[in-house]
């Protein structure tokens, strides 16, 4: 039994090493084909085909379908209409007041969406730094609230709209606390103001966890030896915020701000459960005409569709170069 | 061969047999929606049919009426849809349809018993083809909470009574019950129809060409934004959008509104969920100075061109259509028949006394349906003239925009819509 064992070993070594070496003799007649330097498209060339069938040939289906139009799906029964679809999209007597547009609900999501962002993304980020700064600080339970705070990231943003929904709507949570107390109840989902309001808190509730960790992660990479130099100068608390933590938490600000925005720009899931884009359209975002305009009307315009979702890619585009830049110059002004 | 041999023989050849029958019985695939129990009796129903029926297998696939409206036309534009499914707006996937009539073994029947509701499948008038077979007639109308009416010690308005009346009446038993709101309509331009035509709304013009904006639309568009300003209409229903607004059934069965705007269709749900709770009525259309009506409607099982086993779908459908079969589906399903024959009292249903009631008020209103309202709901495109009645009138509710500014942007979401599914 004893002898059997080290040749068993030996035969499962040497299976082993015959299917490791299995590449060898292709790899070293690519090597003698291929010269160095295209040697690792062979590498990268499976992956390469697998995104460029899910990702490049839908965004290339994309473009075809915005200058196209009739509501047939299939791509050889669409009309080629040029430029007709962007044309009708853009087309506005004053771009401030959607009701002046051919296409008014796609300037409401417009304005909508850029009144989100700005809002959504400056409150999140500053409450995201404020609590990743008080979690970064010893206090009693840290663990706990920081699984408290970023609890909300893990649930599915149907999750959080519902429970949102069962606590803002007419007889919900809210009010009914409200009534309890005195106080006269609010039709928070009704009135256009609130409801855009309430979107906002709902997905910085969301959200906010998961950025708050990227912040948090960001402070403690940050040398304690720094503080300690500043403390024996006798720099005041904000100063020490401003001039040390701040520049030395950019990188993490920037892929938070980048990341967030993003992210804002796509608002969708949440906002589609809680108010629907309603009412009527004061929470109607881009992505929601989108679905609408390709898969919620009777008459289904994909055209005009697919070109509101490349004015959409657009402006995601002109953010992810900002992110390149905004990282890059971090990264050149970094002094690690 | 010894006895048991045999007998294991036997067993065996039978056995592979019915595996081979099996195997090679047509598939029928059914997307199936439900308004209240629809699919569960068809299911029910279908069992019989295929133990008679052993070479065909219907699979009744049950989904939400949500992916009928967008997922079905897309499956249907790959070329991946089922053989048959339950529809109830043709329109954008009318192309689709197949024409059961060299299938069926008596199309006569179906003209004569189905006739009124066939033409709603066909893709104009001129087209005779039998696209399918109606699940039921619907038509819409208010139901009313009795018991609030009684507790604020109001009469219902009687039979002739306006719109007006009505809202008068309810505001008044809301008022005195402490009811949230007066009356509550489903969210949908085809319920805003039925008043609307009501007001003399004509929805076509002179030319049989779309023209919802005239002098009846606006008499009732302009009274349903102010009762919604007012409060006696509850605002969350039509001011929200999406899937943000809220079910006016849940409002009523909840005893939130005393009367609410839908239709037929809600039966079951009306005796499931409700029960004993409060009386409720089904109480004639409220009248305009053009007539009182409300829309009809219904839902079909419609077959696709697409499918690989026609014959047995039609045998299928033709079993369905048959008049004992038909009659025990409706008291299944707790509908009004869409055989003519049936509507003359051959359905035994087994309701409530409030339903049996509700069910002869639902006829009542649909012998009075306007012509208007038949032909807006047999146009193809009809959903093109709903939805943005919906869409503009929810933002004029909201004051987003004024209702000048609603007419003119359903005049134009209309014509945009109509023209995109124009272009070839």
């Amino acid at each position: 039994m004893a002898a059997i064992a080290p040749s068993a070993g030996r035969l499962l070594g040497a299976c082993f090493g015959a299917v490791m070496n299995l590449p060898e003799r292709p790899m070293r007649w690519a090597q003698s084909r291929l010269r160095d330097g295209r040697l690792g498209w062979l590498f990268v060339g499976p992956n390469l085909a697998v995104f460029g069938l899910f990702t490049f040939l839908p965004i290339a289906v994309d473009f075809w379908y915005s200058l196209t139009g009739s509501t047939e799906l299939l791509p050889k029964n669409r009309p080629y209409v040029g430029l007709d679809n962007f044309t009708t999209l853009l087309a506005c007597g004053e771009y401030l007041d959607p009701n002046s547009c051919v296409r008014d609900t796609f300037w409401y999501g417009v304005w909508n969406t850029a009144k989100f962002v700005l809002l959504q993304v400056g409150l999140m980020i500053s409450l995201s730094l404020l609590t990743a700064l008080v979690l970064n600080r010893k206090i009693i339970g840290r663990g706990v609230f920081r699984a408290v705070f970023f609890y909300p990231v893990l649930l599915s943003p149907v999750v959080v709209a519902l429970i949102w929904k069962w606590i803002l709507q007419r007889d919900g949570v809210l009010n009914a606390a409200l009534r309890s107390t005195g106080v006269s109840s609010t039709n928070w989902l009704l009135d256009p103001n609130w409801a855009f309001f309430w979107t906002v808190f709902v997905s910085i509730w969301a959200h906010m966890g998961f950025y708050t960790l990227i912040l948090l992660a960001g402070l403690q990479a940050i040398p304690r030896d720094i503080y300690e130099a500043a403390n024996m100068d006798a720099a005041s608390p904000w100063r020490t915020f401003y001039r040390l933590t701040l520049p030395l938490l950019m990188p993490s600000l920037v892929v938070v701000f980048i990341l967030g925005m993003i992210r804002a720009v796509q608002i969708f899931d949440e906002v589609y459960v809680l108010t629907g884009g309603g009412p009527g359209t004061a929470t109607t975002f881009m992505v929601e005409y989108i679905y609408n305009t390709g898969f919620a009307q009777s008459v289904r315009e994909y055209g005009m569709a697919a070109a509101a979702s490349l004015l959409l890619a657009g402006v995601l585009l002109v953010f992810t170069a900002l992110q390149l830049k905004g990282l890059l110059r971090v990264g050149r002004g970094s002094p690690h | 061969m010894s006895t048991p041999l045999g007998i294991a023989a036997l067993a065996l050849l039978a056995t592979t047999t019915v595996a081979a029958v099996e195997a090679n019985a047509a598939k029928i695939r059914v997307a199936c929606y439900s308004d209240g129990n629809e699919c569960e009796a068809t299911e029910e129903l279908s069992a019989r049919f295929m133990k008679d029926n052993p070479d065909i297998e219907v699979l009744i696939d049950k989904m939400p009426y949500k992916s009928i409206l967008e997922s079905l036309p897309v499956q249907l534009a790959a070329g991946n849809g089922p053989d048959v499914a339950r529809v109830t707006i043709a329109g954008p996937i009318m192309k689709y349809f197949l024409d059961l009539t060299p299938y069926l073994k008596d199309p006569g029947y179906w003209e004569t018993n189905f006739g009124a509701m066939l033409p709603w499948l066909r893709p104009n008038a001129t087209d005779k083809g039998i696209y399918g077979l109606p699940t039921q007639m619907t038509v819409t109308a208010p139901i009313v909470n009795k018991t609030l009416f009684e507790q604020a010690g109001m009469p219902l308005p009687g039979p002739e009574a306006t719109w007006d009346d009505w809202v008068a009446a309810v505001a008044k038993v809301a008022k005195a019950t402490n009811t949230p709101f007066g009356m509550a309509w489903d969210r949908s331009g085809h319920r805003f129809a039925g008043a609307a035509i009501s007001m003399g709304a004509k929805y076509f013009d002179a030319n049989g060409d779309p023209a919802v904006i005239d002098d009846g639309f606006k008499a009732m568009a302009s009274r349903f934004v102010r009762w919604n300003e007012d409060g006696v209409v509850e605002k969350d229903v039509w001011a929200a959008a999406g899937s943000g607004y809220r079910d006016a059934f849940e409002e009523f069965a909840n005893a939130k509104i005393a009367l609410y705007l839908s239709g037929s269709w809600q039966l079951t749900r009306l005796q499931k969920q409700i029960s004993d709770g409060f009386d409720w009525v089904v109480v004639p259309n409220p009248c305009g100075p053009a007539s009182c009506t409300g829309m009809p409607g219904g839902a079909s099982f419609v077959a696709f061109k697409q499918t690989t086993s026609p014959k047995e779908v039609a045998r299928w459908l033709q079993w369905l259509a048959s008049e004992p079969v038909y009659a025990e589906w409706m008291a299944m399903t707790s509908n009004i028949s869409g055989h003519a024959a049936l509507q003359k009292g051959g359905v035994k249903y087994k309701l409530t006394p409030a339903g049996n009631a509700a069910i002869a008020a639902f006829s009542l209103n649909a012998s009075k349906i306007s012509p208007v309202a038949y032909r807006l709901q047999g146009y193809p495109l009809s959903g093109a003239l709903f939805n943005p009645v919906v869409d503009r009138l929810s933002q004029a509710i909201n004051g987003q925009i004024t209702l000048d500014q609603a007419y003119q942007r359903i005049t134009s979401d209309v014509a945009d819509a109509i023209a995109a599914a124009a272009k070839k």
